[in-house]
Order: C-alpha cells, then sequence, then structure tokens
C-alpha cells in the first residue's frame, strides 16, 4: 500500500434546503488508550438513503460507525470527542440519555447475535424492557418487523422455537427484525453480511434496500460489489480519515482521490 | 533391496515411540478406570451384604428413623434406619446451597459486570484462598463461633443443621463463585453489545441477557457446590452434633450419611451387621455423587435452552 496523502479530501456537503439530514458528525476523533483511530471526520446522512462507508482493514469504518451509536462507551480506555448531531442535539454529551439514544439508533452486528431466547422473546425483550407490556401490539410488531425483514414466512408457524435453531442468513435477519421492531430512525449496520453465504447476502441486501423507505441505513462494507449495489452515498476511509464522500456512482466511477480510486479498483484492500 | 523400499517396510524409530506413548496413556486410563470400578466393586459388595447377607429391607433400610444396629426392636430386626442422616445429608446440601447461590451470583455479577478490575485483584485471591482452607479449620471455627452464636440467638445446644448448613456455605461459596464468574465470562461480548444496541441498560442486560446464557453454567456451579457439601464429612460432623434422629427443627442435634460414617467405622468389627450397615451408608453417598455428576453433564448437554 503506498503512502497517501491524507490531508487531501473530498466530501460532499448537501445543501440543507434540498436534503434532510438525519444524522451528521463535526469533527469526530476517536482514541483507543493513546492511540488515535479517527481523525477529524465530518459527514453528513442524508435520511432514507443508504450511506455505505468503505474502506481497508483497520482503515477506521468500523470504529466510526460504532461511535454514532455510542458503542465504543463500553470499551475501556475509548476516548470520542467532537459531535455527532441527532435531531439538533449532540448526542455525544454526557447529558444524553445514552440508551434512549439507542432506542432510535439502532445497531445490527457483523455476527449474528440473537439471544439464547425464542424468536419472539428476541424481537420482544426490547420492547418490554422499555415497558411495553400490550400483548396483541407486541405480537403485531414481531409479525411485521419480521415481514420487513423478510423472515416472516419462514418462521411464522415456530415463533417459539429457539432462535439459536435458525439458519445464519436467518439469525441475520432476525437481528435486523429485533433492531427495527424498535422502530429506530437510524440503523446503523456493521458488515451485516460478511459473515454469511451468497444466497443469504443477497437477501439481505435486497431486505436493505426495501427498509431505506423506513430507516436511514449506514452500512460498514467490505464488499465493494456490495456497496455500488445497494449504496446511494459512499464514504471512503483510510488510515483514520474519511477522505472522500459523493454520491455512489460518482466514488465508484470518477474518484477524486488517489487513495479512493486505488481502493476502489482493487489496488489494495 | 533399494534402501527406500527397506525403509518403507520397517518401522522407523518415530512410529515406534508413537506406540509405545499409545500405551503408556492407554494403561494410565486403564488404571484410573481400574480403580474406579474396583472402589465401586468393594463399596457394593459391602454395602449389599447388609440387604443380602443381613436379610435387612430396602425400604425399611430408607424410611425407618431409629438407628442402632447393635440392637434389635421387638420382633428381632436390627435397627438400621438411615432416614435421619439422609434428611440431614440433603438437608445441610439444599440449604447450603440455597443460601450459597445467590451471594455467589451477586459476587459473580461483580466481579464480571460491575468492578472486573478489583473482582480480579481482590476478589479472585480471596476466593482462591477460601478453596485452599482445609475442612477442619472450617469446622473448628463452626465450633467456636457459629456453634456458640446459635446457641445464643436460638437457644438449645447450638448444635445442629443450621449450624452445619452455615459452615456448609461458607465452604461451597468460592466452588460456586468461581463456577458463576466463569460462566459469566463465557458469555460472549456481542451478546451484551446486542442488547446495548437495542437501548437496554447494563443493569438489564446484566439480568436478563447475560444470567440468562450463563444459567447452564451456573447451575453447573450449583450442583459442584452441592456435590461438595454432601461428601463433606469433617466440618459438618463437627458442628451438627451426631445424633441419628430425625431432625424436627433446625436447631436440635442431627447428623448426616457422612458424618455417622466417620464417627461409626473405626468402632465396628468387619463382617458385623453395624459394619456392614455402614457400609451401606457409603453406597448411598457413591450413588449420590454419582447423580450430582449425572446432573452436571444433563446441564452441561443441555446448554443452550431454547425459552
Amino acid at each position: 500500500m503506498a503512502d497517501y496523502d491524507l490531508t487531501k479530501t473530498h466530501i460532499k456537503q448537501f445543501s440543507e434546503t434540498k436534503h434532510e439530514i438525519a444524522l451528521s458528525t463535526e469533527n469526530l476523533n476517536v482514541y483507543y488508550g493513546d492511540k488515535q483511530a479517527m481523525f477529524d471526520a465530518s459527514l453528513q446522512f442524508e435520511r432514507y438513503r443508504i450511506t455505505a462507508l468503505i474502506g481497508a482493514s483497520g482503515s477506521g469504518k468500523s470504529t466510526y460507525l460504532r461511535s454514532l451509536n455510542r458503542m465504543n462507551d463500553n470499551i475501556a480506555n475509548t476516548r470520542v470527542t467532537g459531535k455527532i448531531m441527532y435531531r439538533d442535539v449532540d448526542i455525544n454529551s454526557d447529558e444524553v440519555d445514552v440508551y434512549k439514544m439507542r432506542e432510535h439508533i439502532g445497531m445490527v452486528f457483523q455476527r449474528p447475535n440473537p439471544f439464547a431466547k425464542s424468536i419472539y422473546d428476541n424481537i420482544t425483550f426490547a420492547l418490554k424492557q422499555h415497558g411495553q407490556k400490550d400483548k396483541k401490539y407486541l405480537d403485531e410488531i414481531v409479525e411485521t418487523s419480521l415481514k420487513q425483514a423478510a423472515l416472516w414466512d419462514q418462521v411464522k408457524d415456530s415463533l417459539g422455537k429457539s432462535a439459536l435453531a435458525l439458519s445464519g442468513g436467518q439469525q441475520q435477519r432476525l437481528c435486523i427484525a429485533r433492531a427495527i421492531a424498535m422502530k429506530p430512525d437510524i440503523l446503523l449496520m456493521d458488515e451485516p453480511a460478511s459473515a454469511l453465504d451468497p444466497i443469504s447476502t443477497n437477501t439481505v441486501e435486497e431486505t436493505l434496500i426495501r427498509l431505506k423507505e423506513k430507516f436511514t441505513i449506514v452500512i460498514v462494507t467490505h464488499n465493494m460489489q456490495q456497496a455500488a449495489r445497494i449504496s446511494d452515498y459512499t464514504a471512503f476511509f483510510h488510515s483514520g480519515h474519511a477522505l472522500e464522500f459523493d454520491e455512489t456512482r460518482k466514488i465508484f466511477t470518477r474518484p477524486k482521490i488517489k487513495a479512493a480510486e486505488d481502493y476502489v479498483s482493487g489496488h489494495f484492500g | 533391496m533399494d534402501p527406500i523400499k527397506a525403509s518403507l517396510l520397517k518401522k522407523s524409530r518415530a512410529a515406534k515411540s508413537e506406540t509405545r506413548g499409545k500405551l503408556l496413556s492407554l494403561f494410565c486410563i486403564s488404571l484410573i478406570v481400574f480403580i474406579v470400578l474396583a472402589i465401586f466393586y468393594f463399596v457394593a459388595s459391602k454395602g449389599l451384604a447388609t440387604f443380602f447377607h443381613d436379610k435387612v429391607n430396602l425400604g425399611r433400610f430408607l424410611t425407618q428413623s431409629s438407628w442402632n444396629p447393635s440392637l434389635k426392636d421387638s420382633h428381632g430386626r436390627p435397627e438400621v434406619g438411615a432416614l435421619p442422616m439422609i434428611l440431614g445429608s440433603f438437608g445441610v446440601t439444599f440449604l447450603a446451597a440455597l443460601l450459597a447461590t445467590p451471594f455467589a451470583i451477586g459476587a459473580g455479577i461483580f466481579m464480571t459486570e460491575i468492578s472486573p478490575k478489583r473482582g480480579e485483584k481482590i476478589l479472585q485471591p480471596v476466593m482462591e484462598l477460601l478453596v485452599g482452607i482445609p475442612s477442619v479449620v472450617y469446622g473448628f471455627i463452626g465450633l467456636s463461633v457459629i456453634v456458640p452464636a446459635v446457641r445464643t440467638v436460638f437457644g438449645g445446644s447450638g448444635f445442629g443443621i443450621l449450624a452445619g448448613t452455615c459452615v456448609l456455605f461458607v465452604m461451597i461459596l468460592p466452588t460456586v463463585t468461581s463456577m458463576t464468574v466463569d460462566a459469566l465470562k463465557s458469555v460472549p461480548r456481542y451478546y451484551r453489545e446486542a442488547s446495548l444496541a437495542l437501548g437496554a441498560t447494563r443493569w438489564q442486560t446484566t439480568w436478563k441477557v447475560v444470567l440468562r446464557a450463563a444459567t447452564p453454567g451456573i447451575l453447573t456451579g450449583v450442583v459442584f457446590g452441592m456435590a461438595r457439601a454432601f461428601g463433606e464429612a469433617l466440618a459438618v460432623q463437627m458442628v451438627i452434633g451426631n445424633a441419628a434422629l430425625l431432625p424436627h427443627n433446625l436447631i436440635t442435634p442431627a447428623s448426616t450419611l457422612t458424618s455417622v460414617l466417620t464417627m461409626g467405622i473405626g468402632n465396628t468389627v468387619m463382617g458385623s451387621l453395624a459394619n456392614n450397615a455402614l457400609w451401606s451408608l457409603a453406597l448411598l453417598l457413591l450413588l449420590m455423587s454419582l447423580m450430582f455428576n449425572l446432573l452436571v453433564r444433563l446441564i452441561g448437554r443441555k446448554g443452550a435452552i431454547s425459552r
């Protein structure tokens, strides 16, 4: 991998009148102990669009994503500075109720991680924790979120079955259903298809494209074809810097930054 | 002959030493299996003699409540009712486990979820230290602290199931706690993250997700603790009062299978009914340990419970 100029960036700015911004960061820095893993990342995410974060391993794209709903809070010696603006509130401040915030900014992880509970309980778990007791409402939510995640037809007769008995692809769609059952604004996805086979990957991708009608999605992916297939915008990360952010087709056809050009044409990664 | 062909047909030194190694480990494992089987055979043959040789009815042995193997009752039948000891053993075991489990879970949560650093630095060594203390020390402390305390608070002599439970509680706590800690630690991080990412608080995550996932491991710890409590002889014997009577409450003198065994086995003649009856108790003890072991395996196999 060649050394690239990390000071030259090309970050698209939305005009606030034409685009509705669901989430944005201003000068986001992440430190693991003494090591800085993210440098002044300022990006905006448009509502009801899919934004892909791409870059080589260690480029900081997952670190950046995990900061957005403050999952890095739970890791010792990690510090995140800068602003994360959501509904005109800086959610990266101590006054924000981080648990409430995560109801609105959900996350799906790389590895399918259903709880050792039934399919039904997996989806209702968080709702129950937040005090939802109405059985009819819960049934309804289970059905709609499983339908949205394209899993309903396969599991509707076995909702009491352990979620661990599902296949990997089904488990991941269950995790998506579990996240959207909270009716979040924004869904953060950390390589949701990287542990799946091609057919399951395809289903998950189709699911995501349908989901963007209702949710704003930010997805980290290793797979450039995947980014090209499903995303509207793409951000390219390199060595802890967000170097380029633009419409996906522009990034993949006419990248402005040398590192991005080399990455999308497969010179490193 | 061509040397390569020759070397192919002859066993090399490495192949020979591999065979030797296999034989050696086979011998070791056979020895262990043999010893276990021999113990079982010995205890069973002695223990069953009570029923086959001395014609004691098994039902009466398990349900009668007077233990006096050298005497005969009005029907000329020997008084070998093991019920008081069985009840005593199960009583102290279950009560001790009942007491220890919540403490173990509490300590485990503190050591893994709330303050892992202090847990590792302070509590872990303390737990290890508790395991290493010989049981006679526990018994002695029980005798000089717990028995008088029970006497002062509840009256009576102070000896009994309550005192036995207290001593066993302290003895099994480190076992149950360290296994609970292991179970909690083995819950993967992505599990916790899944719950946190849904907006659950740390406490909700610990309580509903982590504990739930660790339940089989915690249960295994509890059963191990119970097995230890069931088999503990010395410390219990020192504080329980050693009266082979049906326990009516927790503070009258009672006895357990192990305490009667350690008290009596040296004072009986080999081959006599009194001696055989003690072996029957030992057989009972052995079968119970076997059951605890099976229980542990069963829980382990169940692993991830469905609903």
